[in-house]
């Protein structure tokens, strides 16, 4: 569209660009914020001017801060270990993988990935700078105060990990199975133009628009007596689904249901039907045509659905806190015990840096899947 | 495909969803009639204390919990009619606040407050989250290519972080002399408590739902411009019709429908709002309906959860679900006899 009828006048470029640079700043202020905050001690945390919480003297000043050589140093390394995930590692990932296991391929190189990353950024990194520092003179002196002493208290010493390990427990099932139950079920309604089909669409819209709580009200009463009235079946090992992660992931895979079969109705709509009946013609019955014609073709729709399970299931507050108990809480109704009790600053700093640790995973998913969760987003609403 | 593969295919997710969803539902609708209460029992006690010349006795009739075989307490779970709802509503009280003209104090009642906060959230904060997103679907549409990627990594951080560290991290911003907090205060030149009273931490939850909202509305919005009839929008140009009145009559009509399918998802899930109420540990000021259910599922200091009395919030707070959405699924049937 290079017709000058269309240019704009210089004051509405300026005007929408000023207005995009507000929003972008608004958008990232209160994470990028957190994440200050959350490598400064107390007193530089909650200061009351912007520069310093950003330079942290008070942090500077009990030996703990990031030299020009830390700054420059490390985050060339960080940058080239990023830039080379996205340019170099995929490359290596095709080249070793055999084909059609490309999906186990990449879940391994993603965790590989992430030890090298872990190994060299936490572990290798601090000691050499830390050497370089002491010989490097004026370079080596401190100049932006940053100490990750909470996210070491939150992490090793308030035993965050375990929460972390239910929450990935929690998330991968929820994943796994609702992606499996709603392939199935949104390939049918895809290929279905019955009334029935219409309806369970429907039902499954008022379904999602329940709030949770109607649900869970539902469940507690039931899942606190279950080694009761499972008694019968189970005799003596009737367990109590109270507190137990299965039990959790059923209730949300149930809940992520409606969102997931909707969407991937609608990715299934986007394959032509054509290719369902040249597999039936030669020969293969609807559930040979849908595993070995349709979902080879379907990859896209089902990460794209996948990253919103995990959404679900990871953001979820409301259903985690009052099914499971405290021994297997997940990640974010565990904050909840951090800022109830936050009596002095330095828990509501480590509140923070457990506030940031459970956004990091976030972060790296938005890297790396922009392009899915913008076309997952898209698919319900332009297709119809 | 036949009814019975396509049954075959539908039946796993159908079974998860009558077990977890329809059931649940049916259960919290007769949950909500009855009232499970440990059993009493009335028992004549004698205390004695030491007197002279005789002690002093007092016989009094106490009621007690009944202990079973293995030494728990005793339930028994009675119907109560209404009561459950008539205890959330107390309309009595209501009417006479009614009466009396006294209309701000209904407002008393829990329920009333998370009914006018509910209410308030999703309807002020729909239109702006709808103009936001536009407003930034436009101004991205407007801006250069090499742009427009990292604009809408941006965007979409604040979307998907999870709801209760979102509110969490605006919450930190404010709380104490939090960073904006003094920002404000030195603009406006005098001390600010920002959760000290309701309003401005109301202030707080609908900017906050805004943020979390508004990238969502901005990508589908932004994935609608792509599709605008160019041609539509040079006639309109030949026509003289200027930048406004395009906007007006070419642009909007074309994201018509996308404009109510987020209306209608917004709708949906601000009538649920209830991490802010978590993050903001708002619950003395403002709660939320959603929230008025949570809090009756979670034990009290004796350990008992009020599950009647959570039932009929939750089946109070399903009405207007069902009023929202009556409309969507009449258009809905309509356009698919329309398709047949």
């Amino acid at each position: 569209m290079a017709t000058n009828t269309l240019r704009q006048p210089l004051s509405l470029r300026l005007a929408s660009g000023t207005f995009l640079a507000v929003w972008c700043l608004l958008a990232i202020f209160p994470i990028a914020w957190i994440a200050v905050m959350s490598i400064k001690t107390p007193v530089d945390a909650f200061a009351g001017s912007f520069v310093a919480v950003l330079t942290g003297p008070a942090t500077r000043a009990g030996g703990q801060g990031l030299s020009v050589l830390d700054l420059v140093l490390g985050g060339a390394v960080v940058i080239a270990l990023t830039r080379w995930a996205f340019t170099g590692l995929p490359g290596i990932v095709r080249r070793a993988t055999p084909a059609g296991w490309i999906a186990l391929g990449w879940i391994v190189a993603a965790l590989l990935y992430l030890a090298l990353f872990g190994l060299v950024v936490l572990g290798v990194l601090p000691q050499l700078l830390d050497a370089l520092d002491a010989v490097a003179g004026p370079l080596g002196v401190p100049v932006i105060g940053a100490t990750f002493e909470h996210y070491y208290a939150v992490w090793v010493e308030n035993a965050f990990w375990r929460n972390f390990v239910n929450s990935l427990i929690v998330t991968a099932g929820v994943v796994t199975v609702s992606l499996f139950v709603g392939t199935l079920a949104g390939y049918a309604l895809a290929r279905s133009p019955s009334n029935l089909a219409f309806w369970l669409l429907i039902a499954a819209l008022i379904f999602r628009a329940l709030p949770h709580s109607v649900l869970v009200a539902g469940y507690l009463p039931v899942f606190i007596n279950s080694s009761d009235w499972l008694a019968p079946i189970f005799g003596e090992a009737a367990p109590t689904l109270y507190g137990k992660p299965y039990a959790v992931i059923a209730v949300l895979v149930a809940i992520n249901q409606p969102f997931t079969i909707w969407m991937l109705r609608s990715f299934f709509q986007n394959i032509p039907t054509e290719l369902d009946e040249a597999a039936r013609v030669d020969g293969c019955t609807h559930f040979q045509a849908f595993r070995q014609v349709i979902m080879p073709v379907m990859w896209p729709g089902v990460i794209t659905t996948g990253l919103f399970s995990f959404l679900l299931a990871y953001n979820d507050f409301l259903v985690t806190s009052l099914l499971l108990d405290a021994q297997n809480q997940t990640m974010v109704p565990a904050i909840a015990s951090y800022f109830n009790r936050e009596t002095t600053t330095t828990d509501q700093v480590e509140a923070i840096a457990a506030a940031v640790s459970i956004t990091a995973p976030l972060f790296i998913l938005v890297m790396v899947f922009q392009r899915q969760i913008v076309s997952g987003l898209t698919a319900g609403a332009v297709k119809g | 495909m036949k009814p019975r593969v396509f049954a075959a295919f539908v039946a796993p997710s159908l079974l998860m969803m009558l077990i977890f969803i329809a059931a649940p539902l049916v259960s919290v609708f007769g949950q909500s009639f009855y009232v499970t209460q440990p059993v009493y029992e009335q028992v004549e006690v004698e205390t004695c204390t030491p007197g002279f010349p005789t002690a002093n006795c007092v016989t009094e009739t106490k009621s007690q919990p009944v202990f079973d075989a293995e030494g728990r307490i005793e339930t028994r779970t009675i119907f109560v009619g209404l009561d459950s709802y008539r205890n959330l509503l107390q309309l009595d009280r209501v009417g006479g606040y009614l009466a009396s003209g006294d209309w701000g104090a209904i407002l008393n009642v829990d329920f009333w407050a998370a009914l006018r906060f509910t209410l308030m959230f999703t309807l002020i904060t729909l239109p702006i989250v709808l103009v936001l997103g536009l407003t930034i679907a436009l101004a991205v549409n407007n801006a250069v290519k090499a742009i427009r990627g990292p604009v809408i990594f941006m965007s979409l951080l604040p979307f998907i972080i999870t709801p209760v560290i979102g509110a969490l991290s605006i919450r930190w911003l404010f709380i104490g002399d939090g960073i904006l907090t003094v920002a404000l205060e030195q603009l406006l030149d005098r001390d600010i408590a920002m959760f000290a009273q309701g309003w401005t931490i109301e202030l707080m939850m609908y900017f906050y739902r805004v943020w979390h909202v508004a990238p969502f509305a901005f990508v589908i919005f932004y994935a609608g411009l792509q599709t605008v009839n160019q041609d539509t929008l040079e006639s309109a140009i030949v026509d003289g019709a200027n930048r406004w009145q395009r906007l007006k009559f070419v642009v909007i009509p074309h994201l018509g429908p996308l404009i109510t399918f987020v209306a209608l998802i917004h709708l949906m899930d601000a009538y649920r709002v209830f991490e802010e109420i978590v993050g903001f540990s708002s619950q003395s000021h403002v709660i939320s309906l959603q929230w008025l259910t949570y809090d009756f599922l979670q034990p009290d200091d004796a350990g008992n959860r009020a599950i009647s009395r959570a039932s009929a919030s939750a089946m109070l707070t399903m009405i207007g679900i069902v009023i929202l959405l009556i409309a969507p699924v009449r258009r809905a049937w309509r356009e698919h006899k329309g398709v047949r």
